[in-house]
């Protein structure tokens, strides 16, 4: 027996309901330099066909190193709403 | 066979060199030093394809041998006293994520007051951690435990890190001829690196999460029967190396004159030989005596000295170390193995920081152990403070 464990999708439930903050993406500045898919710890930045992202919010903690590591601003971080849906 | 003189401490770089060890991170402390000094020159000098690792404290030394090792390299480190109760936490990181580590231990004296002499509080105090402790009488050894640590501890039965102890000074400053094994009989012998998994930057494995309380329980249980299959790995792979290199020591347990010894010393470390030496004295005075030295202090010998020493008229336990408001560790495990044998049983406490242990002082504590039995028949004294020589009239006043 070793301590090891593999990672699935919703393991420990749907923790987007953790977040008090959430990534909005202004494709418009976004240059599909993909440091955002590549930083985020949780693997919630998803990668479209042709290299713009969108986030998986059911999944997405709110963490706030996508918008920290985007070079051209692109990612704003914005309240959530009390209740749930963002402002 | 290329006999060489060396130090203890390079008897063991030799054999981390023979065993293509890929990554060494170490921290220097007294009395390792020139342990890690002669692997740094060994890589600067290209004879040892590895990478040595510059940290800034043993905590770090271990962390990151062990890192290395769960990528996949076989891993060394080594410490000493103050260091090695630094790394202490890491040991447990090491055992529990079941990745095989060697690392060799100057045995010395934990400060204060400061002490760079041999005792056995180090690595002693590593027992509860889960990885399996040797300790070496000689240089000799010290190179072919080394060598063995790393089968042992990468065999699928075991998995689990391994120290192997050595003398501060006594091994790892004084030379003795050391018989060195060829790279080739080496290659030969040791299989290539073992573990249960990798993390790499392929692998999507994580090491450590949060686990149900159960399987937290469990995981602990399969490293007690761990530690029990690797007492059958390590008598296996000590008579495998004798097949290839002539020297095996017995496994866990080694018995010098113990087969019909009625008085039975029971020690581990460099002083061993001083005790065998007693044991010549004393049989010359016509009292049968024997020494069961301690290879393996994890996994405990058990059934080993139930064998030698049930039956013995005395066992009498030499600690190094000691459990301060209880004995000296040995002493209580040797107790505890021997419960309802009826043996007579004392506990000495005697060369802490140092104090030299002679022959002398050896057979004349066995003989007045011999008369205590004698005139009282079944005698239980679990500790005795064997004091230097010029305090020795403290032991009246304190009684112990």
């Amino acid at each position: 027996m070793v301590p090891i464990s593999y990672p699935a999708e919703g393991s420990s439930g749907k923790t987007g309901l953790w977040r008090t903050e959430r990534p909005v993406v202004h494709l418009d500045k976004c240059i599909k330099c993909l440091f955002c898919w590549l930083y985020c710890p949780e693997d919630t930045i998803l990668r479209r066909e042709d290299d713009y992202v969108y986030v998986d919010y059911e999944y997405c903690k709110g963490c706030g190193i996508c918008a920290n590591v985007c070079p051209t601003h692109a990612i704003e971080m914005v309240p959530e709403a009390p209740g749930g849906e963002g402002a | 066979m290329t006999l060489k003189a060396l130090t203890g401490n390079h008897a063991v770089s030799e054999a981390v060199k023979l065993s293509r060890v890929k990554v060494i991170a170490a921290y220097p402390i007294t009395p390792q030093t020139t342990m890690v000094e002669r692997l740094a020159e060994m890589v600067d000098k290209g004879e040892l394809e590895a990478k040595m690792i510059r940290v800034e404290s043993e905590h770090s030394a271990l962390a990151t041998t062990f890192g290395a090792a769960a990528a996949g390299a076989r891993a060394f480190t080594a410490t000493s006293s103050h260091g090695l109760l630094y790394m202490h936490e890491v040991l447990w990181w090491a055992a529990g994520a079941r990745i095989p580590v060697v690392m060799a231990v100057a045995a010395r004296a934990i400060g204060p007051p400061w002490n760079i002499h041999v005792e056995h509080s180090d690595f002693i105090d590593q027992r509860d951690t889960g990885w399996l402790i040797s300790a070496a009488q000689e240089n000799q050894e010290a190179l072919d435990l080394t060598l063995q640590a790393f089968r042992i501890s990468e065999d699928p039965r075991v998995y689990l890190p391994m120290i192997v102890a050595l003398d501060g000074f006594i091994l790892t400053h004084t030379v003795a001829p050391v018989d060195v094994p060829s790279q080739e009989d080496v290659d030969r012998w040791l299989p290539p690196r073992r573990q249960p998994y990798m993390i790499t930057p392929e692998s999507n494995v994580v090491m450590g999460n949060i686990s149900s309380d159960e399987d937290y329980f469990m995981m602990r249980y399969s490293m007690q029967a761990a530690m029990q299959a690797a007492k059958q790995v390590i008598k296996e792979v000590d008579l495998e190396y004798g097949k290839t290199f002539g020297r095996s020591y017995g496994g866990l347990l080694e018995c010098y004159r113990c087969e019909d010894a009625d008085y039975t010393i029971v020690i581990t470390g460099s002083w061993s030989g001083d005790a065998k030496k007693a044991v010549d004295m004393l049989r010359e005075k016509g009292i049968r005596a024997g020494v069961a030295r301690i290879r393996f202090v994890r996994p405990w010998p058990e059934e080993d000295l139930k064998d030698r020493l049930a039956n013995k008229k005395g066992v009498i336990v030499f600690d190094r170390s000691v459990s301060f408001g209880s004995y000296g560790q040995l002493f209580t495990e040797t107790a505890a193995t021997l419960y309802g044998a009826g043996t007579s049983m004392r506990g000495v406490v005697a060369g802490l920081g140092g104090v030299d242990v002679r022959p002398e002082d050896f057979a004349s504590e066995v003989m007045n152990f011999v008369s205590r039995v004698e005139e009282s028949g079944r005698v239980y004294e679990p500790q005795k403070w064997m004091l230097p020589k010029k305090y020795e009239y403290v032991a009246k006043e304190v009684g112990i």
